[in-house]
Order: structure tokens, then sequence, then C-alpha cells
């Protein structure tokens, strides 16, 4: 009998603070200030009921004048209609999101001409199924007010015209080498535009580095990231590389990986992951096996594990868990040929081991596809750092930045900043005046990706095509048009792309161009031309040899070891990202935070130094430089680490969004053998300030109830009917299933029955599904001092669940502490739009009530904001409108979607706004399964499965969603439903008998 | 919100005297014409069904393909060899392949933009002028148009031309309730200053024959007390009946305004601006016949109906009635590049999500059901209340239109075999708050 499993939300649960307590019961604070109160003190209380009445008197008056007459509206047509766009039809463009290793083949949603929505593109090969979080939210970019709006010449605006006619002809005198920096180019046209750019300088250098770089991969691999492919794994070892998150190429990886994940009845199988690593990322969470291991150990970690691999001597450090150690060396022993172990670290001697393990397992031509390695990292750390000592040197005479922004978000951004003090023509591509954009001579704003030709090769011999959706709404350029006019060219790089594609088609070239640009990609084609990087000269016995005579990191007195990693969300906080309110709103996948970066550090390390969570620490590194951010209990954290996350601290009026948030992480990362290390030894001082942490989630308790079930893999194989807990009622004819015993009448559903089926072993929990739901039904952003004041708005969250299990005996002894290493289960929980709906039953005005399709609906205009509703949800996921979030100044930043013309641009304009003072909620994506029965019902023809889903399940990149008609015998969902029946799945709190639409499967894990 | 009460109060007072004073019935007439709409149509489905196989002699397909031609392709192109807009077609079956042709006429611009050289050089020829593309043919009813062109059926018509006086119409309607308008206020003005000349005249005899009695002293106590009565107006003002009644008026008339005025609030039933471009839906729906679709091109397959846009009208008035001062404004809205803004009538609110495609397609609903008798209207006014209960009256009592749509086929059968009633939109869910608002 396993022991009863234990969940808890966070650290503040675990504990049962009585601060906690009290909010736990509260679920709207009144308390909370709705007004701005602090600067009126005391007096302004007293007067409070007669400013109430005046402000009656007077809006009752304004509303009576307003109606008397109603404004004239106009009705604009188009002058000349193009032939493709209909008025109030949405069409769709194929095109491709890549940001920073961060890949999506994606088809983009436009009405009348507005890029609204973003969605996975399903004919790629790489990523049919979903989109990252980034891709989701990228549609916001090309409406951002504070991209440049004409070029910059010295900080002030200017003309093409000027612009060019004065680069070209410093150019023409340039004096010492020319540098064209960039982060990974994935683009093979602009790779060879870039060459044949600089082919007319003397001495011209493309320098690639990437914010967080996979250098020593490269060098371990001959230049290119491996052809890693998860599914053909049955073991999976990742040693600190969060592959699912931000490593290398996720929502690939997240493809593959949850092929060996999904399990059913008939086929009981599943990869067994194991993750080693310092702080507690995605993949960690989604391991079966996570130990935590300290950046220190982790040399010496693959150093042991390459020996027990291949049979040579190396000692695993101590503090390691030895019994998941060997259990991982001999799954992977026993699985040659069908094991990848995977690793995230920037030391070249651990990637040249890793490498050789992946040999020696036989994972060549098998769990790696070394035909077809990925492309999307390139950056050369040696070539960075030693091009910024040229410039320090002053030896370089012009240089060009490309999707980069070194004077941010490299470690030696000071340098940077110094060197290009001693560089005569500095020329940015910056959409923005960013950290670097701000110090060079001329700014010649780039297109958004939404309004640009590129090409894309994220994967050898798997191409793709970027097309504009729109024209440029401001005047800018492309770069690679921007190139080829300074070249004295006159073919644009539209044209230019189709010239080098030329080469790689097939039949008529017209034909077959309209066809791709159609379809997005292009598959079994390659354009890709070498790699740049340096072969590696380390052999696997040098590496180990050197990796055993290295010295441990001496951790004095307050020292401690600290890890640089990358958000999910914010990634290297490109300006597209961190100036994007959804992606700040979004919360960490792990620690549910918003806004803001923090320090993680373990329980056991917050009790020493008495620090709580909040509380300011000074964190100092290197030549005693420091910066001061708040500290954040993260379970799971190795012990003796913090772990603070990069791309926070812009302190720029371009990105207002992003402007004074957290602090930037990037001076830590340190500089070892050319090449960046994300993790240094800091050390912390509690200061005597605070800044709380904007969390989600964190607000509500589950007070012990069953709402998440998992189990193993082995119970599951003996007999799958018995890893799901069904809880009964006593009757006096013995228990009986909840749903049998009911006040109500059950509805009768002729025509549909919307469901929802959610795979707990499929959700990874990477939090795509939120952000589509935000953009797909306008829901408001509302920052970071509204999080706190517990009035997020989100339709659907990721619930994540810490776990571990509680032993029967009471021995503190032995007892472990539950918060050092949990377990972690996700459970993304929207409406569950129940069939005997306690929200319905409630509502005085019937402003909530059922449908003859299943589907919960809220009519907004009818609600009167009592919120009985939201206290009878069991489920908690109604939201209240607290304040009028458009055309509001106190918003203007961190909604800027709804409070500025440009913004409100990328709203669906067949969902309402919604106004103060109502209930909103997830609504199944009523307006997508509307508009789904209607095309039926125009062609005359029953709904396709498959045609209507709502945008959650649309964007889930591990297809952990699935909703369609449960009336549908042939329906997907409906199969699901009746073969996991009695086997998986599973209604959230069945006993409470809400028989919710909403189902979820448990959660299998493969325990070593 | 005084001065609001005030303008309506004006407003309704004149109203009040104007139908008290000339007996006018303004009422009658509008009962009519609503009476009417339900009957007449423009019928947008007329030319379907025009299906058309076999040979080309077949008259029923020649006479397919006159209707498809007249009602689509006429007001460019003549059957003939003359030029319109858009050449004369008289051999075009013989100048180009019937795949050419099918491909143009569904969208002339893909096949440019394919780049295709005979379609490159037509379109250079007629200076660049796009043809409408015509997807919704099928391959039939294109076959049709081309076996009538060749037939030469239609060779000795002249194209349509817009009938003379077509101007001479426009506003005046307007202009008439103008002139009514202004005369009404001089009658009004002379009136008042009749009645006041009255008042002070008897006011003047009353004083006077006051005075002539008093100097006689020939009246008795009795008599005396009634001629040099005083007036106490603090009897009346002290009087509880007076007070009261005043009260209950003052009320009455108070609860009256305010729920009209709520009940009124984005009721814009009758909302009839002036557009910039004095178009006339009855000379192009009404006389002219022209099919809705022609110019609302996504009516059918949309939410909204769509403005036409400018070069929708260039497709005819490129050719027809060029000098007119109307149609100048449009050319200049092309010249100038700015497109006709025109005043927008009906106002849904933004919490209300309409589709036209759902009762247009689907539902088969005319147009005028909703939007009156258009084909009568000069300029276009507002018929229906468009209010929530409007729509769901009109949920609750249509039957939905089930024939030939498998859709709704076991949703008919259920139905049948659950109720004896109609299967309205309503009985299929037709009510529920998210059809309308999400």
């Amino acid at each position: 009998m396993q022991d009863r499993i234990k969940y808890w939300k966070g650290i503040e649960e675990l504990e049962n603070t009585p601060e906690f307590q009290k909010h736990a019961h509260n679920e709207f604070p009144e308390f909370l200030p709705i007004n701005d109160t602090t600067k009126e003190g005391a007096a302004g209380v007293n007067n409070k009921r007669r400013d109430f009445l005046k402000l009656l008197g007077f809006s009752v008056a304004a509303v009576s004048l307003a109606s008397c007459e109603a404004p004239v509206r106009k009705a604009i047509p188009y002058l000349n209609k193009p032939v493709d766009v209909e008025p109030g039809v949405a069409n769709w463009y194929a095109t491709t999101f890549y940001s920073h290793g961060d890949y999506n083949s994606i088809l983009v949603k436009t009405r009348e001409g507005r890029p609204i929505k973003i969605e996975p593109n399903p004919m790629s090969n790489l990523t049919p199924m979903g989109t990252s979080p980034r891709a989701q939210a990228s549609v916001l970019g090309v409406y951002d007010n504070n991209r440049l709006r004409a070029p910059y010449i010295g900080g002030k605006e200017s003309d093409w015209e000027t612009v060019d006619r004065e680069i070209v002809s410093r150019l023409n005198s340039v004096n010492g080498k020319v540098a064209f920096v960039s982060s990974t180019i994935i683009s093979p046209s602009t790779k060879k535009l870039i060459n044949e750019f600089g082919s007319r300088f003397g001495n011209f250098e493309h320098v690639v580095y990437d914010p967080s770089s996979s250098s020593a991969l490269l060098a371990a691999n001959g230049g290119v990231v491996p052809g890693y492919d998860f599914s053909k794994a049955n073991i999976i070892v990742g040693v600190n590389a969060d592959f699912l998150g931000t490593w290398i190429a996720p929502t690939p990886f997240a493809k593959q990986y949850i092929q060996t994940r999904k399990v059913s009845s008939d086929k009981p199988e599943m990869s067994r992951h194991y993750q080693f690593e310092t702080r507690l990322s995605l993949t960690g969470a989604n391991a079966d096996v996570r130990v935590p291991i300290k950046p220190s150990e982790e040399a010496a970690f693959v150093a042991a594990l390459y020996a027990a691999i291949s049979g040579g001597s190396a000692t695993l450090p101590a503090s390691i868990d030895k019994k998941n150690f060997d259990a991982a060396v001999k799954d992977l022993r026993a699985n040659r040929g069908k094991a990848l172990v995977v690793s995230g670290s920037n030391d070249t001697a651990v990637q040249t081991l890793i490498t050789a393990i992946n040999q020696a397992l036989g994972a060549e031509g098998t769990t790696i596809d070394t035909a077809s390695p990925f492309l999307v990292k390139q950056g050369n750390d040696a070539q960075m750092l030693r091009l910024i000592e040229e410039m320090n040197a002053g030896s370089v005479g012009a240089i060009f930045f490309y999707d980069a922004n070194p004077a941010y978000d490299h470690p030696l951004a000071e340098r940077v900043v110094a060197g290009l003090k001693k560089v005569g023509l500095k020329i940015s591509f910056s959409e923005r005046l960013d950290e670097t954009a701000a110090l060079v001579d001329f700014v010649t704003p780039d297109n958004n990706y939404l309004e640009s030709w590129n090409d894309f090769e994220a994967k050898k011999g798997y191409l793709s095509l970027a097309q504009p959706v729109l024209n440029p709404i401001f005047t800018t350029r492309q770069a690679q048009d921007s190139m080829l006019l300074w070249s004295g060219s006159n073919t644009s790089f539209y044209e230019y792309i189709r010239n080098n594609w030329r080469e790689i088609a097939t039949g008529d070239f017209n034909e077959f161009w309209e066809q791709t640009v159609h379809d997005g990609v292009l598959n079994g084609r390659t354009l890709s031309t070498g790699n740049t990087t340096a072969a590696n000269s380390l052999t696997a016995a040098s590496a180990a040899s050197a990796i055993s005579s290295r010295r441990a990191a001496a951790t004095t007195g307050d020292a401690v070891e600290a890890v640089i990693y990358e958000k999910v969300q914010i990634g290297p906080g490109t300006a597209g990202a961190a100036n994007n309110p959804w992606l700040q709103e979004m919360g960490d996948p792990i620690s549910k935070a918003t806004w803001g970066n923090y320090v993680a550090m373990p329980r056991k390390m917050a009790e020493e130094r008495e620090i709580v969570q909040g509380d300011m620490i000074k964190v100092t590194f290197a030549n005693n430089k420091s910066i001061e951010l708040p500290a954040l209990v993260q379970p799971g954290q190795a012990q003796g680490t913090v772990s603070i996350a990069m791309g926070y601290g812009h302190e720029l009026e371009s990105m207002p969004v992003a402007q004074g948030l957290g602090a930037n992480a990037f001076p830590i990362v340190s500089v070892v053998d050319n090449n960046l290390l994300y993790s240094n030894t800091v050390t912390l001082t509690k200061t005597d300030a605070t800044n709380p942490i904007a969390q989600l989630q964190t607000h509500h308790t589950i007070m012990d109830r069953l709402v998440v079930q998992e189990n193993t893999l082995a119970k599951y194989k003996e007999n799958p009917k018995d890893v799901t807990e069904y809880i009964r009622i006593a009757t006096h004819d013995g228990p009986a299933k909840p749903a049998t015993i009911s006040l109500w009448d059950d509805y009768e559903y002729k025509d549909h029955h919307w469901g929802m089926v959610i795979d707990l072993n499929s959700c990874i929990g990477c939090g795509a599904c939120t952000v589509s739901c935000h953009i797909e039904n306008n829901v408001p952003v509302v920052g970071k001092a509204e999080v706190l004041n517990r009035r997020d708005m989100h339709w659907l969250r990721i619930d994540r669940y810490y776990s571990a299990v509680e032993h029967e005996e009471k021995d503190y002894e032995t007892m472990e502490d539950p918060a050092e290493n949990p377990s972690v289960i996700f459970q993304p929980m929207l409406c569950q739009h129940c069939n005997h709906a306690p929200c319905e039953t409630v509502c005085p005005v019937a402003a909530t009530m059922h449908s003859s399709e299943g589907i919960n609906q809220m009519a907004y205009n009818r609600c009167v904001g009592t919120r009985y509703c939201a206290n009878n949800c069991p489920y908690k996921v109604r939201r209240f409108n607290w304040f009028a979030y458009f055309e509001n100044d106190k918003f203007a930043n961190v909604n800027y979607m709804m409070n500025s013309d440009l913004g409100r641009m990328v709203l669906n304009p067949d969902v309402t706004v919604r106004a103060r003072g109502v209930m909103e909620k997830c609504s199944f994506c009523v307006q997508r399964v509307q508009l789904g029965k209607l095309e039926a019902k125009r062609e005359k023809r029953r709904p396709k499965d498959g045609e209507i889903v709502t945008a959650c399940a649309q964007s889930c990149p591990t297809d952990a969603i699935i909703f369609g008609d449960m009336l549908d015998p042939e329906s997907r969902i409906s199969q699901v439903l009746v073969k996991e029946q009695g086997e998986r799945a599973f209604h959230v709190l069945e006993e409470i008998n809400t028989q919710p639409n909403v189902t979820y499967l448990t959660k299998i894990r493969n325990l070593a | 919100m005084i001065s609001c009460i005030t303008k309506i109060k004006h407003k309704d007072f004149l109203a009040f005297l104007f139908a008290l004073l000339l007996s006018f019935s303004a009422f009658a007439q509008g009962a009519s014409e609503t009476a009417e709409v339900a009957t007449r149509g423009v019928e947008p489905g007329a030319t379907e069904g025009a299906s058309a196989d076999g040979a080309a002699a077949d008259p029923a397909v020649l006479d397919a393909g006159e209707a498809l031609f007249k009602n689509n392709c006429a007001s460019c192109h003549s059957a003939g060899s003359d030029v319109v807009v858009g050449p004369g077609l008289q051999g075009v079956t013989q100048r180009r392949s019937t795949s050419w042709l099918q491909s143009w006429i569904k969208n002339s611009q893909a096949l440019i933009q394919s780049g295709d050289a005979q379609a490159v050089a037509i379109y250079n020829e007629y200076d660049k002028q796009a043809m409408p593309s015509f997807a919704a043919f099928s391959d039939d009813e294109v076959n049709s148009i081309l076996a009538f062109i060749e037939s030469g059926q239609g060779v000795a018509q002249a194209p349509a031309a817009g009938p003379p006086g077509a101007e001479a119409g426009e506003n005046v309607g307007t202009n008439a309730i103008g002139a009514v308008g202004g005369y009404l206020d001089i009658v009004l003005v002379v009136l008042i200053i009749v009645l006041i000349v009255l008042v002070v005249v008897l006011l003047l005899i009353s004083s006077l024959l006051k005075n002539y009695l008093n100097k006689n002293n020939q009246l008795d106590e009795y008599d005396n007390e009634i001629v040099n009565q005083r007036f106490d107006l603090s009897k009346v003002y002290k009087s509880k009946a007076v007070r009261t009644l005043v009260v209950l008026i003052f009320v009455v008339v108070l609860i009256d305004l305010s729920i009209d005025k709520v009940m009124g609030i984005g009721i814009q039933q009758g909302y009839q601006p002036t557009q910039p471009i004095a178009f006339s839906h009855r000379l192009h729906a009404g006389e002219h016949q022209i099919n809705c679709n022609y110019c609302h091109t996504t009516v059918y397959k949309s939410k909204s109906a769509s403005i036409p846009s400018a070069n929708i009208c260039m497709n005819c008035h490129s050719q027809i009635q060029k000098e007119s001062p109307e149609i100048q404004k449009i050319y200049r809205a092309i010249e100038r590049n700015e497109p006709i803004q025109w005043v927008r009538i009906h106002n849904l609110p933004d919490l209300a999500y309409f589709n036209h495609s759902q009762h247009t397609q689907v539902g088969n609903i005319e147009c005028q059901t909703c939007h009156g008798p258009i084909q009568e209207m000069d300029v276009v006014y507002q018929y229906s209340p468009l209010t929530m209960g409007w729509c769901i009256d009109c949920h609750r009592e249509t039957p939905l239109n089930t024939e030939g749509n498998e859709y709704y086929d076991n949703l008919v059968k259920l139905h049948e075999a659950s109720s004896k009633g109609a299967f309205t939109v309503a009985s299929n869910g037709g009510t529920e708050c998210s059809k309308c608002h999400y």
C-alpha cells in the first residue's frame, strides 16, 4: 500500500502559517485598496460618503446627457478591397517565429489585415502541435508603441535618405576591422547575405554570440547541436539541461519527449527520465527521478557517469544521491541504443564527456540523428570575447548589431560599452533604442518579424519561410534590405531569398514557391552551409583528466554557488519578450512568480540565514559588484546554492513594461577558458528592505482534498483499473458514485456536448496554453501590484503542486524534509463547465447559466458583480474585474494592448472587452465553437472532429488537452473517455457532485 | 439634463400642436409601408438553381446563361464586340480556351499574379482595372454564360444604361419634410401672436367694463362683490386638491419621461443620418434590381455584410453617370486615396455578436426582414429597433431553416419525437446567452 501523498502549493501551505490561513479563507480581500488612498491620509476617509453621493449624482447626470444623442459612428470601407481580404473573415498565413533558440513554425491569424493570434503550423515536422509561450505572445510585438518609427542618427530622429547617404559614405572610408555582431542566425539567406555584404571590406568578421550560450556543446560536437531525438529514447538523463523549457529547441523537444511519455492500458510503456540539476527546472519537474546537484559538482558527476558507462574510474561526489545515480547507470547500460544523455553545461570538458557517453551508449544514429543536427545555437563565446578585446584595443573600425544587445546581455557588458567608444562607426538594426542601440551612431530599425520575408533552417533538412502578414506599421526597413541597399544592390531581400531557393526548387519555380509560401515549411532539403565553430581539440580522456585535476571551488563564509538561468517566459530578456505584458504576467512554471526575478534559495538556507520570502538580498559577486533582489524560498533547489534568472533589470524607457523589474543577472555569469559559465560564487547579505514577490496560485488552499492524482507505472502495468482513486458516497445500498445521488435533474443534450480531457501525464506545465487563452479571450493583464492583491485575471492557470510521500511513523530523525526535493505535478485548471454547477444556482440575476451544449455561459452585461458565483465555485476559476482595465491610465503600461490605439489592434474582435464590476471566466472558447458550427451549417454538414478546438488545446505542444463533442461517438474525446473510464479518467472533487465536463487523466510516474 | 428635457418638450409640444391644429395624420402612412415589406423583396437567390450541362444549344442552358450574364457581366461587358468597361465578349470562346476562361472568371487576380501572359496582357490593356472575381460560380454556370455568349443572342442588346432622371429623384423626400417643417414654424408663431393679442384684447375689454360699472355706482352690494371680486391666488395655492393634483401630474410626467429615456438608451430606430454621398438604395436595389450581394459582398459568408469599397462602385460607374456630382465624390475619394466615410446606421453594441451569414446563408432570411423596405429607401434608416427583445422574439417565432441541411437532420428527428411544436431557433438553444454574448 502506497503512503498517502501530501500535496501543497507552496511553502506557506506546507507550513500552514497563520497568515496563509487568514488569506486562504478570504477569497476577495475587501480590505485591499481600490482607490489610491495612500496619498489622501485620514482626512480623506471622512469625506468618502459625500464624495460618493457627488459622484453618484454626477454620473446619473452624465449618463442622461450622454443618452440624449448617440455619437455619430462611421463605417469606413476599403477604397480598393484586396481580393483575399473579406471583412469579418479571418485569414491565416504560414510563417516562422524564431528568437534565441525558440523556433516555432506558425500560422498567423489575421482579421482585416491585422495579426491577432498565433497558432502552430500543422504541416511542420518540428512543431506541428503547439507553440512556446514566447511564440504565442510575439504577436503583440508588432503593435509595440516603443518600437522606433524612423531611423536615428546620434540619438536624433532622421529619415532614411539621410541615413543611407551617410552610412554609405562612411562605410566607404572605414578604417580597420568591420564586425557584424549577431545572435544565432538560422536563416541561410541572411547568413549568405551577411557574408556577401562583408566581402567588400578587407577585414570582415561575422561574430555570433548567444546570451544563453551553448558554445561548449557546439565545440564538443563539431560546431552543431546534435540532432537529439527524445522520442527514440527509453532512458533520458538530463544534467542541468532544461530541454522542455529553454534549452536549445524546447518546442520540438517537448513534442519528441511526450511521444515516449503518453501511456494507455494498451501500451503501458513509457520512458524513464532522470534529471540531475541545481535549480528545479521545468524539465526537472517532469522527471521521474530528480536529484539536486551543485554546479561545482557537475563536472565530477559527469566524469563519474562517463567512468561508470565506459568502465573507467572516477568517484561520485559524496553529496550526490548514490542510489539514484546507480539506478541511472544501470538503466543506461541496459538500454544501449535507446538512451540519451544531455547536459546544459557550457564547460567544454563536460560536453566532451557527454558526447563520449552518448557514443558509448550507441546513441548516434538512434537517439541522435547524426544526419540532421539542430542549428538553433551557433554562438561562439571565444569569438565574441576576442571582439570585445579588439574593440577596446581600438582595432575595430565599424560594427553592426543585428538581433544582438551585448551592452545588456553579455557578462562583460561594461567592457562592451567601453569598447564601443573606440569604434568609429556603430550601426544597430535594433527595433528600439535598447541598451546597445542607445550607444550607437545609427539605428536603422528592422521590421518586426511579422512584417518581413525570411527563411529558416532550425534543423538540417527542415526549412521554413517567414512571410509578411502586414505592411510595416512604422517607417522601418528590414535589416537585410538595408544591407542590400548599402552594398549597392537593387534587389529586394524577397528576390534574394527566391534566388537562393531556386537551387533547391523542383519543377516550375513559381509553383514551387507559391506552394512553399503557402505551407510555410519544406522538408528534406537543406540550404545550410557548414559552420564557423572550430573543432574540438579535447578528447574524452583528456577531458576526464582535466576535470579530475580541478580543485573544488572553495566556498568560504557566506559564499554560496549561484546559477544564472533562462526563464521559460522571458528567455534571455530580449525586448520582444521582456516588454510583453502577457509574458511578464504569465507565472513562472515552477515558482509561479510574475513580474521580476528573485534569488531562489532552498528552505534550509533561508532558515539558517533567517531570511523570509520577500526580503531583499544583496548578491555580491566578482570585483565587489552587487545586485539586490528579493528572496524566494524554492523547494527542490540544491543545498548551498541559489538561482537567479537572466533577462530582467532593463532600465531604459524604450521598454516601459520591463523597466525597473528585477535586476540584471548577466554580470554574475563568469568567463572561464573563453567560455561563459552560467554559475559563479556569490555572497548573500540580507538587507533591511523588503520587496514582495507577486506569485500566482498560492492564494487558495486545497484543504487536503483529492485534487490531483498520480500513480506509478509499475502499478499501472499491474492493474490499470487500480491507479485512480474514485470517491464513493455511503448510501443505504452501500457505496455509490456521487453522481447517482442528486438533487438536480440532468440536462439533456441533443446537438453537442462539449467536453475536455486533460492528460496530466502529457502536461509539462510550460504555460503556452495560459498565454494563448489570454490572447484569444482579451483577458486583461493587471500588473504586479494587482497580482499581489490576488486579482490576477487568468482564465486558465496551471496549478503546480509539490508533493512528498507522507511517512507513517513520526520519527523526526529519519523523516526527510518534504520541501528539500519534492515531486512536482502540474494541473491546468479552468472552468470545469459543471453539469451541476454551484455557481449557476447562486447567481441572483441569472447571469451565469447552462447552455444546451454543456457550456457554463457567462453573460457579462447581466452580471451585477455580487461575486456569489466565485464564492461558490469549488475550483476557484472565476475572475472579477475590479477595475476597468481598458482606457485606464493606471494600466497604461502593463495592459497596453487595451490602452493605446495601436495596442488595441491585437484584441480579438469576436470577444467582448469586459467592463469593471463583472465576473468572467473560461467560456470553452465559445466564439470558436459558434464559428465552427456556423461553418458546418453553411456547408450543410456536421462539424468534423478536430475542427473546433479551444485556444489552449490548439497551442499545447504536447497535445495534453483534447477538446471535442462528447455526443459524437467517433470523436477523439469520446473514444478516450470510453477507454479511460475506470482507469485514469477522473473528475476533480468528484465527491461534491458537480459533474464537470472537464475530465483529467491520472499522471503516471515511471519511478526507478 | 434640463436642457435635454426642454428640448424634448419643445419638440413634443410642436408635434402636439401640429397634429391638433392641422389634423395631419403622419402615422397612417408609416403603417402601410410596414405592411408591404414582407411581401416584396430583392430576392438574393434569384440566379441560383440555374444549373446547366450538356449541349450548348439547350435553351435552358442559354436562359440560365443569359440570366447570369445580365446580372453579373452586362454592367461591364457587352456580348457583342464593343467595349463597355471590359472588352466585348463576342467570339471570346474562340479566342481563349475554356479552362483559361474558367480560371479568369473565378479569380482573375490570381491568374494575373500567377504570371499568365494572356492574363497580364489583357489586364494591362484595360488600364489595370481588376475584374471582380466570381469564385462562387460553378463550372457549369460559367459554361452556361459562355454558351450564351457563343449563341450570339445578346449581341443586339445594348448594355444597360442608367435611366434618365435618376438624379432628379434624389433627396426629394428630405426636402419635402424640410419645407413642411419651416411652414409649420411660421404658422405656429402667427398663431401664438394671435392668441396673445386675443388675451390682451379680452383683458382690456373686461377692465373697461369694470371701470364703467364702478363709475355708474348703480350696483347693489351683491353685484359690487362680483364685479370687484379679487382673485385670491393664495387660496388656490393652499388648496389641498390642487396641490395633490400638481404633484401627481409632476410625478407621472417625470416617471413617464424617465422610463421613456431609460428604455430608449441606445435605441435608434428610425435613425436616418445624411450620408456623405447621396446613394439611393431605391434606385440601385429597387429600380435596377441589383442583387444585394453584388455590393455587400460578404453578406453570405461573413459576420459583417460589408460596406462596398469604392472599386465596386467603379465596376459600373466608371462608365455610367460619370458626370453626376455624387459620383464625382467617389472619383475624388479614389484620387485622394481617402476612403469614403459613411455614417454607420446600424450600431449593435459591442457586447452583442451578430453574424450575417448565419441569418442569410443558413437561415435564408430576406434582407428586408430586418432592414425593412430597403429597395424603397432613398436614404437608408434603421428599420428595426435592434433591441434584444426584438431579436429574441424573432428567435422564438421563426422556424429553423433545416431543409437540405445535414447539420440539422438528426436534430429535426429528435425534435419531432419529443415535441409537436415548430422547430424554432429557440427550441434549438437560440435564446441562450452565449449564442450572442461572448
